[in-house]
């Protein structure tokens, strides 16, 4: 179930912090019910705040939505969201773990943690996005992601809400792509079905 | 070869030798986080590579326990999630108040937080004098600490707040004590806990208990060693006993599973079935 046999990608990590609920509601909003890849996704929100995003994004969305629980599979056409409060990580055999380690450069969920296990899980074979929000965190995660061979998306930061997350994430590497909010979800179902 | 897969094979080799020598078992525990750790050692260790480091790790105690120290990470608070501890005050406490003596066994307890959040919440309930706590870790620094019951004056501010939202009957700084930058715990709390050291990959059980505590202990455990930790738990708890687990930990799939029901949905609260029809 992860992956299809026609993609070279297994996998798709997104991190997004401010601006982020806007910025999931137009990427996610945009992939199709059978995106044939997992979706995994950090965004920065309240500790306190309950599934209520996962929610909300599933209803919107044409693809399925939820809050990853542990132990259980990256399966294609969903997308994971890391819970409040807890580093979301994936597992070589491709089933997500969750962890209380403690938050890096203030974040849990953490962009960095999240892109680091999953370039270690899937190496070239990872598409990794960063959209809008302050700080830096998924810069780092970025550059083990093009370290291991995969694929760097970031969003153009001329349009971002808040732009130092993306210009961070420029600085740390050369992203394969630059490109606008709008064009996020089209880019990533074009790369995850061209052979 | 790639220098990951070079790192996953020095990694396991490690681990390997590790328990051979000093009886820890890493080798059932999630791959990513422990590499995570691993790896941060690594880089403060002056070490190039792990198999560079391994023969000190073998050979020198000090140099294992550094390691140690970092592979258990030890991230804990008071009144933790505070809507668990207020459906443990109001739905479990009652139950265990039917009891003439109560034995608790909270695994995986690091500095003692959640310890010492519990037995005051069981005096709060008039548990006090009635109970008694066994807190148990791996990493021997942690308990050091935990019997101390000495925690950073700075941390009571936001341990203050979770113990008003868990349902607080009482003035939370009555607890402990004010020392410059510490907050000691009181004495009375001290007596009813019990710390030891206890490793859940390879040693037995407690005994008989009312209530067992493992909160996101599990959660960093492959479903082979959460099902003999699992199976550990359901030898002490006696029938219409509690497990507590934590909140991103659910016990759904797990052998252990059928006799158990979530007394709260949500909360990871399992109360053991009477029935003896159900046990293997
Ligand atoms: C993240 S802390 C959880 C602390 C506390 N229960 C809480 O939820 O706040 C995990 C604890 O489990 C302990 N631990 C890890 N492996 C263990 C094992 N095999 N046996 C006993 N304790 C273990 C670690 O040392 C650490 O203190």
């Amino acid at each position: 179930m992860t992956g299809n046999s026609q993609s070279k990608f297994r996998a798709v990590v997104v991190g997004v912090s401010s601006g982020g609920v806007e910025a999931l509601k137009q990427v996610i909003g945009s992939l199709p019910g059978d995106f044939p890849l997992p979706v995994m996704v950090v965004a920065h929100i309240s500790p306190e705040a309950d599934n209520g995003l996962a929610l909300l994004l599933d209803d919107l969305c044409a693809i399925r939505v939820k809050e990853a629980d542990e132990l259980e599979k990256a399966a294609a056409g969903t997308v994971f969201l890391a819970p409040p409060n807890y580093h979301l990580q994936v597992e070589k055999d491709a089933t997500l773990s969750l962890s209380v380690d403690p938050p890096v450069r203030f974040a849990r969920p953490s962009v960095d943690v999240l892109f680091e296990a999953a370039a270690d899980a899937f190496g070239p074979a990872l598409i990794g996005v960063v959209m809008t929000g302050a700080g830096c965190d998924g810069s780092e995660g970025l550059r083990r992601i093009k370290e291991a061979g995969g694929i760097a998306v970031v969003q153009d930061p001329a349009g971002a809400v808040a732009d130092a997350m993306p210009r961070s994430a420029i600085e740390a590497v050369v992203p394969d792509y630059i490109v606008p909010l709008e064009r996020i979800a089209p880019l990533l179902v074009r790369l995850a079905t061209e052979p | 070869m790639d220098p990951e897969e070079l790192f996953d094979i020095e990694m396991r080799l490690l681990l390997n030798g590790v328990r051979q020598v000093y009886g820890h078992d890493f080798t059932d525990y999630s791959e990513a986080s422990i590499r995570r750790r691993i790896t941060h050692w690594l880089a403060t260790s002056g070490y190039g590579t792990l198999s560079e480091a391994q023969a000190s790790i073998l050979r020198d105690r000090e140099a294992f326990d550094s390691l140690l120290r970092s592979i258990t990470v030890n991230v804990s608070e008071m009144f933790r999630d505070p809507a668990f501890f207020q459906t443990l005050r109001e739905q479990v406490v009652p139950h265990l108040k039917t009891y003439p003596f109560v034995k608790i066994w909270h695994a995986g307890c690091a500095s003692g937080e959640e310890a010492y959040s519990l037995a005051i919440l069981l005096e709060e309930e008039g548990l006090k004098g009635r109970f008694r706590m066994y807190a148990t870790d791996i990493n021997n620094e942690v308990l050091q600490n935990a019997q101390e019951g000495i925690f950073p004056l700075k941390e009571m501010q936001k341990y203050t707040r979770n113990y008003q939202l868990a349902g607080g009957r009482g003035t939370f700084s009555d607890y402990y004590l004010a020392r410059y930058e510490h907050a000691i715990m009181t004495k009375s709390l001290r007596d009813q806990i019990v710390f030891a050291s206890h490793n859940l990959a390879v040693d037995s059980d407690f005994g008989e208990m009312h209530l067992i505590l493992c909160r996101n202990v599990l959660i960093y455990f492959k479903p082979t060693l959460k099902e003999r930790v699992l199976r550990l738990f359901d030898t002490c708890l006696i029938p219409g006993g509690f497990l507590c687990l934590g909140l991103k930990e659910a016990l759904d799939g797990r052998r252990i599973a059928p006799r158990y029901a979530e007394t709260v949905p949500k909360m990871r609260i399992y109360r053991k079935s009477y029935d003896r029809e159900q046990s293997e």
